[in-house]
């Protein structure tokens, strides 16, 4: 039961389809919201994996994205609001041989269930978390969330909500994340690739995806999807590549003397200006930078693969300690336990 | 020159000092000691919350109660026969629980005007006069330990930090206890440091000496070793004994044991005792907090595992949410409460049995959780396989009460043979059990249980929430019928629990009319006040709960063949409360909620009190 890697493996790869990841259970998201294109493209990236659907488990905690589990014919669990990265930390380091998705939200992740999402990314453990960002409450019916914007007007903030959001990119990077990216609902090639990097990830990988809610927060994502103001608004991280946007590439990133990240236009600096993005960078910083280059999403954002870096997994060190322990020790005995202490015989 | 001794049936000792003095080891050694020469025993460490409280203050006294007997007992003693102070602060906070013609040992180094001072002590009460109702022996502890040590190349605070080991030696002289196995720990203990090692050692010796050549003690005594059920003994303490009884479930239903557990007095000893046997394939996980240490063990639940996790009232409030979502999923759950004083932090050190309505109740909607509890420090171990059991065979989870006095306290424990041990057998769903489909819902006809199908089963590929699941299929539903139904059935499976498990036995007698009704760690104290009682001719009849949800299927019956029932708890009625509510039986209570176990003679005065009223007569 403890066989494999945590991806799933130590079975042989099997083919399947799309249509064999969808549940019989009818999608009950409102119609036009962004959760639609993301379940697709979870459902057609599976297939790649190679891996058996009972060898996978999807976990959720609460809220709109939280339905996702019940739509996917995989095992899963809809748990509680917030605690899905702690229950799914349970079983991913019981059964490496399982391959194991958190699907979170911007309140479940980073309100509520923040502190579990830090201590799983720091840990390392086996886990897919995928962060579907919408900036609001949907389920409770439009409050803002953690991610919303300062100045919100919303149903439990008439005059404008007062607190700073969180970036979740950020707050992966600083919780030492080893494997960081975000995408969008609908890019559909852009969020295939994105999950197939996770996927190849050892250890805790985190997604955010800018998540349209149709209903309480309409457009939030818009400049960064529509096609007249995409190539200005995405700042594509492509690892090895020097990083530039525009339609024409006219735009670009550069490191100052000053160790700032900002955008310049490329006929300024010069190609050879420009900062080459390093996903593999063991240092967290420079990502971090990034993900601070666009304080809105309504400026040009980073998008792709912040970092991706090697560190020791959680389950695997744990599976270690198991092993060198039965090694030295033997395995366990349980008369030899109990009547291991000072004991004494009377009669 | 031998001096005379002086033989006892038994005697309550306690050792109490500075925080820093030691007191837990000198208390535990000599509990060793004493188990090695075969007496019965029963311990009650008593320490503060604070790791270094200020040195000397009455709130850093740490106190060490030990009864021992050449019968078998059931409680650490009512009262000290015999104090061992190490200072001022420890005399002043326990002069209150000494009888008259109590034995008192006294470090008089340490009664400098200014630890008097410190405790309030306006004059030295070695010399005022105010204990002409003790025996009262001064020892120069400290200055005899510096002396013995003299020729060591230790500083002075190395040398006077073994002042407990000459206190050990010296009471060890004074009871005839075997010195081996000390001498063998504290060469064990100190292995890295040999040289303070042998000054340990050569400081309980000259206590020991100085027992023999003094004329302070004119004689020493004796306690036979006790004549117990025959079996291979070893001493144990609650938490000890639960942790073994966690791996012993392990070992019995063949899945591995995962605890999920965020550090917390008095429950941290067994996530510490856990870790340490990963040989039998027991992992442990510290948790962020305590609603990621039960969330782990209920996703490790999930995967096929023995999910654990330990805690005491404050983490068991924050862990309610994911306990109802085990109810809900109904996957096998162990939740282990050991419970302390509250309400909120309370007093973490100090035990209390306050927490029965809230693992009972404190969950929203219906959400019924059987609920198991351990009556001694021995006893954990069996408390803990069975609520193994129960949690492994209908998929429920199951909280297990033990409580400080439980954890920390010890006794002798004949030990099981493991072949004796009951089997766990668990069988997970392998196969569609609906017409070619799998429904996670449909239920075993005489446990209302639902299959287990873990992750990893091919053809089983299931989803479970916490939202209401059809019956059957366990799809999402709303259906007003269903959810009534599904609450109705929940409840029923746990209910149903009551004919699978022991009936009530009463230790009852002839013509008695008053039937004293307790659960968890009163179990001592209740059945040594039945035993004084009894001595001076009152008829009483004791019964003790194992099983507090559900009640065992005889409760009811039992309890109507009594005039009176008395229900002592330390808490201010909750067992009452359940009773009163399900059988409509007036029960009494007896309640206390001063953070120490009851003790017998108080016990034994409220049992008489009531005989007195002329119960049954």
């Amino acid at each position: 039961m403890t066989i494999g890697n945590g991806r799933g493996n130590g079975v042989a790869p099997v083919k399947l389809t799309a249509k064999d990841f969808k549940s019989d259970q009818e999608v009950r998201w409102c119609p036009g919201c962004g959760d639609y294109a993301i379940l697709s493209a979870v459902q057609g990236f599976m297939p790649s994996l190679g891996i058996p659907r009972e060898r996978i488990v999807f976990v959720s905690g609460i809220g709109c994205s939280s339905r996702f589990p019940y739509y996917m014919n995989t095992y899963g669990m809809h748990s509680i609001h917030g605690r899905a990265p702690a229950i799914a930390t349970g079983l991913a380091v019981t059964r490496r041989d399982l391959s194991v998705w958190v699907i979170t939200g911007d309140g479940d992740a980073l309100s509520i269930g923040g502190n579990h999402l830090i201590h799983a990314l720091r840990r390392n453990v086996n886990l897919k978390i995928l962060l579907f960002n919408n900036q609001i409450y949907g389920l409770t019916k439009g409050q803002y969330s953690p991610t919303s914007e300062r100045g919100k007007i919303t149903k439990s903030t008439p005059m404008g909500s007062l607190d700073h959001p969180f970036n979740p990119v950020s707050v992966a990077l600083g919780a030492e994340a080893t494997f960081v990216a975000r995408s969008i609902d609908s890019d559909r090639g852009h969020l295939t690739e994105v999950l197939r990097k996770a996927a190849a990830h050892r250890g805790t990988a985190f997604v955010e995806v800018y998540q349209n809610c149709n209903i309480f927060n309409d457009g939030a994502f818009d400049e960064l999807k529509e096609a007249d103001t995409r190539a200005d608004h995405q700042i594509r991280l492509e690892h090895g590549q020097p990083i530039r946007f525009g339609a024409d590439g006219e735009k670009g990133v550069r490191l100052t003397e000053e160790a700032r990240v900002e955008i310049v236009d490329v006929a300024d600096v010069g190609v050879e200006g420009l900062l080459v993005h390093d996903e593999h960078r063991k240092e967290p910083s420079l990502a971090f930078m990034l993900s601070r280059l666009a304080h809105s999403t309504h400026k040009p954002t980073p998008i792709g693969v912040f970092r991706d870096v090697d560190r020791p997994v959680y389950d695997e060190l744990m599976a270690e300690q198991l092993e060198a322990a039965a090694a030295k020790q033997g395995r366990g005995d349980l008369a030899k336990l109990l009547y291991g202490g000072d004991t004494w015989r009377l009669g | 020159m031998t001096k005379p001794v002086q033989v006892l049936d038994r005697v309550t000792i306690r050792f109490a000092g500075d925080s820093g003095d030691g007191m837990q080891l000198t208390g535990d050694r000599f509990t060793s000691e004493t188990a090695a020469f075969g007496n019965d025993l029963s311990t009650l460490p008593d320490f503060p919350a604070e790791i270094r409280a200020p040195a000397g203050s009455i709130a850093g006294v740490s106190g060490f109660q030990l009864h021992f007997a050449d019968h078998d007992i059931l409680t650490p003693g009512d009262a000290p026969d015999v104090l061992v102070a190490m200072n001022p602060a420890a005399l002043r906070a326990n002069i209150g629980d000494l009888p008259k013609g109590a034995t008192l040992i006294v470090n008089i180094d340490a009664f400098t005007a200014r630890n008097l001072d410190k405790v309030g002590y306006a004059a030295n009460p070695l010399e005022d006069g105010s204990l002409g109702d003790y025996a009262v022996h001064g020892v120069g502890l400290t200055s005899m330990t510096l002396e013995a040590l003299k020729g060591f190349d230790i500083s002075k605070k190395e040398a006077e930090r073994a002042k407990n080991m000459f206190a050990l030696g010296l009471m060890s002289w004074l009871y005839h206890r075997p010195t081996e196995a000390t001498v063998a720990f504290l060469e064990r203990k100190f292995a890295a440091r040999p040289l303070i090692a042998k000054a340990n050692v050569t400081a309980f010796k000259a206590g020991y000496n100085f027992g023999e050549t003094t004329e302070v003690f004119a004689v020493s005594y004796e306690v036979k070793p006790a004549k117990l059920r025959p079996g291979t003994y070893r001493n144990i303490s609650g938490n000890l004994a639960l942790s073994y009884g966690l791996i012993a479930a392990s070992q019995l239903s063949g899945l591995p044991l995962f605890l999920g557990a965020y550090p917390i007095t008095p429950a941290s000893d067994i996530l510490h005792e856990l870790s340490k046997h990963k040989a039998f394939g027991v992992r442990t996980f510290q948790a962020e907090d305590e609603i990621a240490g039960v969330g782990a063990a209920l996703g490790a639940a999930f995967g096929g595992s023995l999910g654990v996790t330990t805690s005491s009232g404050p983490g068991i409030a924050l862990k309610a949410e994911t306990i109802g979502l085990a109810v809900s999923l109904e996957l096998p759950l162990l939740v282990i409460d050991i419970q302390r004083s509250g309400p909120s932090t309370g007093m973490p050190t100090k035990t209390e049995q306050a927490d029965l309505l809230q693992v009972m109740f404190g969950r929203n909607g219906e959400a019924p959780v059987p609920v198991v509890a351990a009556c001694t420090p021995s006893d954990c171990f069996h408390a803990a396989v069975e609520a193994a059991r129960i949690a492994l065979k209908y998929r429920t989870p199951v909280v297990l009460l033990s409580d400080g006095y439980l954890a920390n306290g010890s006794e002798p424990w004949l030990l099981p043979d493991v072949a004796d041990l009951p089997e766990i057998p668990v069988a997970f769903a392998t196969e569609p059990n609906h017409d070619g489909e799998f429904w996670p819902y449909l239920r075993d006809e005489a446990t209302l249980a639902r299959p287990w199908a873990v992750p990893g089963t091919p053809g089983l590929e299931h989803r479970i929430g916490g939202l209401e699941k059809a019956d059957g299929t366990g799809n999402i539903s709303y259906d007003p019928d269903n959810h009534d139904r599904m609450v109705r059935l929940r409840a029923a499976k746990v209910a149903g629990i009551a004919a699978d498990i022991a009936p009530l036995e009463v230790d009852g007698q002839e013509g008695a009319r008053l039937l004293v009704l307790g659960w968890g760690s009163t179990y001592g104290p209740i059945g040594a006040a039945i035993r004084l009682v009894r001595a001076s001719g009152g008829k009483v009849a004791q019964a003790h709960l194992r099983h507090l949800n559900p009640f065992p299927a005889n409760l009811g019956e039992v309890l109507r063949r009594y005039d009176k029932v008395l229900i002592p708890e330390m808490n201010l009625g909750q067992l009452r409360m359940l009773v009163r509510s399900q059988f409509l039986v007036d029960a009494i209570g007896l309640n206390r909620v001063r953070g120490l176990p009851f003790k017998a003679e108080e016990l034994a005065g409220a049992i008489a009190g009531l005989l007195d009223e002329g119960v049954g007569t």
